[in-house]
């Protein structure tokens, strides 16, 4: 490799690396503890981003966090639903219209959205794993003919830590698609299930030979889904799970995020089961 | 085939049943309907009885004094209310309420029991069917109980 590529190489490295300046055009709380940032380019457009990807969210004097997007493709700027869990995402969740963050990305795998095309397909989100898997929900129902039926299971801890309830209400009203509300526990003005997200997998129907799963959230939850999937039937290479773990560089090049031999933030953080579940069965990773 | 024999046979929980032992079964069998608020069980009753939803959603709930009940499962067609009648004393440990119009079929449990008794084979049978159940509502309660969708 000549000197003059090798500082192309560097300089691309680089520019992945440095955070560029967006404002914060909308801010829509959520839950008590969560709440949705629209993020508005610098210039007239941002980055093309793919269903699944995540960014990299600075807020200034505190850190950065790995957060993923949960808008749709084309939504004009980037839409991050963020909970505040620690120093970063809590400031990131304090900001107020106009305010400014540094965000780089979008980094990492996508859902299989084109593997998925003419197959069942279904989407089982625990608490803010909804968030991740809204942009895969947002393709699928905007080329909804391409795909077989739609089933979308969703977990929450009570019906009041639901998250996007008015969107949720919206699509249980559509025809095209199964959605179905389950909260660990609740009072008896709850009108939807009570009990575990993978205990609706064998309460709905669909074709489990020809069918691929999505799934994100708790990890708990993920293994508790799989073992419920497979038990229907669903083969192993036809489930995808969104992993998080400690993402830092979001290039690969930390290692912070090291799952066996692969990096959640280069090669995840949307992975196929058949090729992690040997590692996810490892305790110390 | 006709009435409760056909309806046994329909419902997953007896799927596959041996004709002689559904006929046993039927024999203790009986229709329910109950509307919506309507309790199936309560709470310290004796659980005389098991149901087999054919129609319609149950909750199962636990109450506390001074609260709300609070519900803790809740189950759908096509699955089973109570495994109570299983064990001695044969008492409900929760309430069972219909969310919805529900259709039931009610097994009674004496009578069950006893068939049991008398024929280890529809015994060895029915303990098949209802293992399963109960070791899904106990890996469904330890998620519930590690609540992991809370902060850790």
């Amino acid at each position: 490799m000549s000197t003059a590529s090798t500082d192309l190489s560097r300089r691309a490295d680089l520019d992945a690396l440095r955070p560029q300046l967006y404002r914060v055009a909308r801010v829509q709380p959520e839950l008590a503890d969560t709440s949705t940032l629209e993020l508005e380019p610098p210039s007239g457009s941002r980055p093309a981003f793919e269903a699944g990807q995540f960014n990299m969210l600075y807020a200034f004097g505190v850190g950065e966090i790995a957060v993923s997007i949960s808008g749709a493709t084309d939504a004009p700027g980037f839409i991050h639903t963020v909970r505040n869990v620690g120093a970063v995402s809590a400031a990131l969740a304090k900001l107020e219209v106009g305010a400014t963050v540094g965000l780089r990305g979008p980094y990492g795998s996508a859902w299989p959205l084109a593997a998925a095309r003419g197959a069942d397909v279904l989407f089982v989100a625990g608490g803010l794993g909804l968030a991740p898997l809204r942009p895969a929900i947002y393709a699928v129902l905007a080329n909804r003919a391409h795909y077989g039926r739609v089933i979308i299971l969703v977990g929450s801890r009570n019906p009041a830590s639901l998250l996007y309830a008015d969107e949720l209400a919206r699509w249980q009203e559509r025809l095209d698609l199964d959605l179905r509300l389950t909260v660990d526990h609740a009072d008896a003005a709850w009108h939807s299930h009570v009990g575990v997200v993978p205990a609706l997998i064998r309460r709905v129907a669909f074709d489990a030979s020809d069918a691929v799963a999505m799934v994100c959230g708790p990890e708990l939850m993920m293994r508790f889904t799989v073992n419920a999937l497979r038990e229907a039937g669903v083969e192993p290479e036809r489930i995808y799970l969104s992993l998080e773990r400690n993402m830092k560089c979001a290039v690969g090049l930390c290692g912070h995020c090291q799952f066996g031999p692969a990096f959640i933030c280069k090669d995840g953080p949307v992975m196929r089961f058949d090729r992690i579940a040997q590692i996810l069965a490892v305790r110390e990773i | 085939m006709e009435g409760l024999e056909l309806i046994l046979a329909k419902h997953p929980f007896f799927a596959g049943l041996a004709v002689e032992h559904r006929q046993l079964v039927a024999g203790c069998a009986r229709n329910h309907r109950y509307d919506a608020g309507e309790y199936l069980c309560r709470e310290g009753g004796a659980a005389n009885e098991f149901f087999l939803i054919r129609h319609g959603q149950v909750a199962l709930e636990i109450s506390a004094p001074g609260r709300p009940p609070v519900v803790f499962a809740t189950l759908d067609e096509g699955e089973i209310v109570g495994a109570s009648w299983l064990v001695p004393p044969y008492r409900w440990l929760h309430d069972a309420r219909a969310a919805t119009l529900t259709r039931a079929i009610g097994i009674d449990a004496a009578c069950l029991r006893g068939k049991c008794e008398a024929d280890h084979d529809l015994g060895y049978d029915m303990m098949k069917r209802f293992l399963p159940v109960l070791v899904q509502r106990l890996h469904a309660t330890q998620l519930q109980i590690l609540d992991v969708y809370g902060k850790h």
